[in-house]
């Protein structure tokens, strides 16, 4: 009986230890994107080298995932230990003290390896709120073969002039190839990062410094016209329902000479396994005006902790892991180069092996660093954010403002009409949330 | 000559009957089909209808990348229990009504479908927050309770409609005989209202199973049914379609083939009481 009841006892405390060591249990919010779903895939090493951390992921497309997040950190409901949010959600969240800083990322992990302008956008008074896992800005994608056939040459730094006049040459309707590809879906992150990153190059802005709306001023004008009329003579019929994925299939099946949208695409792209053009793909600098300011934006999705989770401690250091050099390391040594997150760390494009297999790697990078966040404008603005204003109610006023710059673009309404409804939104908006009288 | 006439209109209405069959069907099918293309092929501008490459590496990814069963038994659980529980309370709601009328009956009744009007999102802060006091977040008894009270204003409708056809003469006659009412419920009323009970079973389950916005809303991972499976598969950057289309094919399946086998007692049930 003793004996039994020894083994008893021996065995619940073995229990107990084994329950004590696999005590943290870490519930991740991602997006889906590839990245993503890579670092998913090596949760393994991580709890590897973390017996005592087990990992629970909810994997979300990008806009269920917001919302979700948005609720439970709002009200405080605890069930995320980590978060992944952009470059628009730090700023807001860090300030209403929803986010926890990251103070304890170890010490071989190299703060000062990000890249300035992508620290600076999860970063809020000098404090890092959010680790960047992959950061990503806007240039131009173009069919070489077509410019080569036409006898144009793409300068690196290309003017809206000379993309308007390619996309016009470029444009054969009857053999189904468009100049140009656009976003014209509406919504703050479909149609409107991209118009707020060109007004930005035609010297426009959201706000002046008193956060009155600038609907009313030439410079959008200028923006929206060049926009339409643009889209109308070289632009793939039914533009205004095209987002990222309808673009990247026409880019994907040839029908579109270039296409300006977000630096990730590149990937996608230059990949034959995707892609009917992979090997006939060039990259320029989004085009600018003259004005000093390029059409691109900057986004980074990074990780946070929100500021009710239990086990700060096993969260951040799954941050450190999987947004430190290692597992740049781990990524390429599983899945090749080409595959590691791109835009977060400037030794990545130090790095020879990289270099090799992302013909787009040099363009990245400069794109990223031709968006400020900080100065996103010609002229100055009271908000941060470079195809967004960082302020909550951004997300409203830009979805708005997008299905009236979408129906100009369907025909259904005037630019002019466009540029009214968007002003009287706005401002109704903005009064309403009390930044004007 | 009039036979001939017979023939020849019924040849034309079923033509037109699987050719609009057929319409409202494929998207379900090009989404079969799809789930075995591969990801340039899903795309492809002409689209390939049945000669591509097939493939079932998009199964074997989802698979790999998320746990099916895991999703599917949640969604059984969750879609089953609230219509379960639904019925339950639907049913002697629907028979006092039906059968005890009082001047209040239809305001009732107006109301109930008037919370239907109200779009949930708008509750959404309040509820989470009385689920994050009672513990009920990422549970599936949360979730049967949530969905239970949103179909509930439906499943009493459709009861209250299908015992209304019901004779009262029928109930008086039990009642003559000295049947009680748990007695004239069970053994008189639900006899005569299978084909009513089993139709808005079935519909019930499939509002439950298909519903996204509270499942996705109040759950995380344990609790989790097949609407986040599908919602960690469409991507607004990256074109998986394949990938997409084999999530859904996976996330509808066990619920076409319960529509599949049952489809009898809908058509009965949805007809019940227009033949009379």
């Amino acid at each position: 009986m003793k004996h039994v009841l020894g083994a008893v006892c021996g065995a619940s405390v073995l229990l107990l230890s084994i329950s004590a060591v696999a005590e943290t249990t870490l519930t991740i919010a991602t997006v889906n994107n590839g990245d993503m779903i890579r670092m998913q895939g090596l949760t393994s090493e991580f709890t590897a080298k973390n017996p005592d951390i087990t990992v629970k992921w909810v994997t979300l497309e990008e806009n269920v995932l917001r919302q979700r997040v948005t609720t439970d950190i709002a009200t405080k409901g605890g069930q995320f230990d980590v978060l992944t949010i952009g470059t628009y959600e730090v700023p807001i969240w860090a300030k209403k003290g929803w986010l926890v800083p990251l103070a304890n990322l170890g010490a071989d992990y190299d703060v000062a390896d990000l890249l300035p302008k992508i620290k600076d956008a999860v970063s809020v008074d000098g404090k890092l709120y959010a680790a960047p896992f992959y950061g990503e800005s806007s240039m131009v994608m173009y069919r070489t073969d077509l410019f080569e056939k036409a006898g144009l040459k793409m300068p690196e730094k290309p003017t809206w002039d000379f993309v308007i006049d390619a996309a016009k040459k470029l444009t054969d309707k009857s053999g189904g190839v468009y100049g140009i590809c656009l976003r014209g879906k509406a919504g703050w992150g479909e149609n409107m990062a991209f118009l707020s990153a060109m007004a930005n190059s035609y010297g426009a802005r959201w706000f002046d410094e008193k956060w009155q709306p600038q609907f009313n001023t030439p410079e959008w004008k200028a923006t929206l016209t060049t926009y339409v009329n643009l889209m109308k003579e070289a632009g793939p019929p039914g533009a205004s329902s095209n987002g990222f994925n309808e673009n990247l299939a026409l880019f994907n099946a040839g029908k579109c000479a270039m296409w300006i949208d977000a630096t990730v695409a590149a990937s996608f792209v230059t990949n034959p396994k995707d892609s009917k053009v992979a090997d006939k793909v060039g990259f320029a600098l989004a085009p600018n005006t003259g004005l000093g300011k390029n059409a691109n934006w900057l986004w980074a999705w990074s990780l946070a902790i929100p500021a009710g989770s239990k086990k700060a401690d096993a969260a951040e250091k799954f941050i450190a892991w999987a947004t430190g050099k290692d597992y740049t390391k781990l990524v390429a040594a599983k899945e090749g180069w080409a595959n590691v997150p791109p835009g977060t760390r400037t030794s990545l494009y130090q790095n020879p092996d990289y270099l090799k297999v992302a013909p787009f790697a040099k363009l990245t990078l400069a794109s990223i660093d031709a968006a400020d966040p900080n100065k996103p404008t010609v002229k100055p603005v009271p908000y941060v954010g470079v195809q967004y204003a960082a302020i909550p109610e951004f997300q409203g006023i830009g979805t708005q403002v997008g299905q009236q710059f979408s129906a100009a673009l369907a025909g259904s309404m005037t630019v002019d009409a466009a540029l009214t409804a968007a002003q009287s939104v706005t401002e109704r908006e903005m009064k309403r949330a009390g930044y004007i009288k | 000559m009039a036979r001939m006439a017979t023939t020849q209109r019924v040849v034309v209405s079923t033509i037109g009957a699987w050719f609009f069959g057929f319409l409202i069907f494929f998207p379900i099918l090009w989404m079969v089909l799809a789930s075995f293309k591969t990801e340039l092929e899903a795309f492809a501008i002409p689209p390939s209808f049945l000669f591509f490459h097939w493939t079932t590496e998009n199964y074997a990814t989802v698979q790999e990348r998320s746990d099916y069963l895991h999703h599917a038994v949640n969604s059984i659980i969750i879609a089953g229990g609230s219509t379960l529980i639904a019925l339950l309370i639907a049913i002697p709601a629907a028979w006092s009504m039906a059968f005890s009328p009082t001047k209040r009956t239809k305001d009732i009744l107006l109301w109930m479908l008037s919370t239907k009007m109200m779009p949930p999102v708008g509750v959404l802060v309040p509820i989470y927050l009385i689920y994050k006091s009672f513990g009920l977040l990422d549970s599936r008894m949360g979730l049967v309770f949530i969905l239970c009270l949103g179909n509930l204003p439906i499943v009493i409708w459709m009861l209250f409609t299908y015992f209304k056809e019901i004779p009262r003469d029928i109930l008086e006659a039990a009642r003559m005989d000295g049947a009680t009412i748990g007695r004239e419920l069970v053994y008189v009323l639900t006899p005569m209202a299978i084909p009513g009970l089993a139709s808005t079973m079935l519909l019930n389950l499939i509002l439950a199973w298909n519903e996204a916005f509270w499942t996705l809303n109040l759950s995380t991972s344990s609790a989790a049914p097949l609407t986040v499976f599908i919602a960690s598969y469409s991507s607004p950057e990256g074109l998986f379609w394949a990938k997409l289309s084999a999530a859904s094919t996976l996330a509808i399946a066990p619920i076409l083939v319960l529509g599949w086998f049952s489809q009898k007692q809908l058509v009965r049930g949805l007809t019940f009481g227009a033949v009379k």
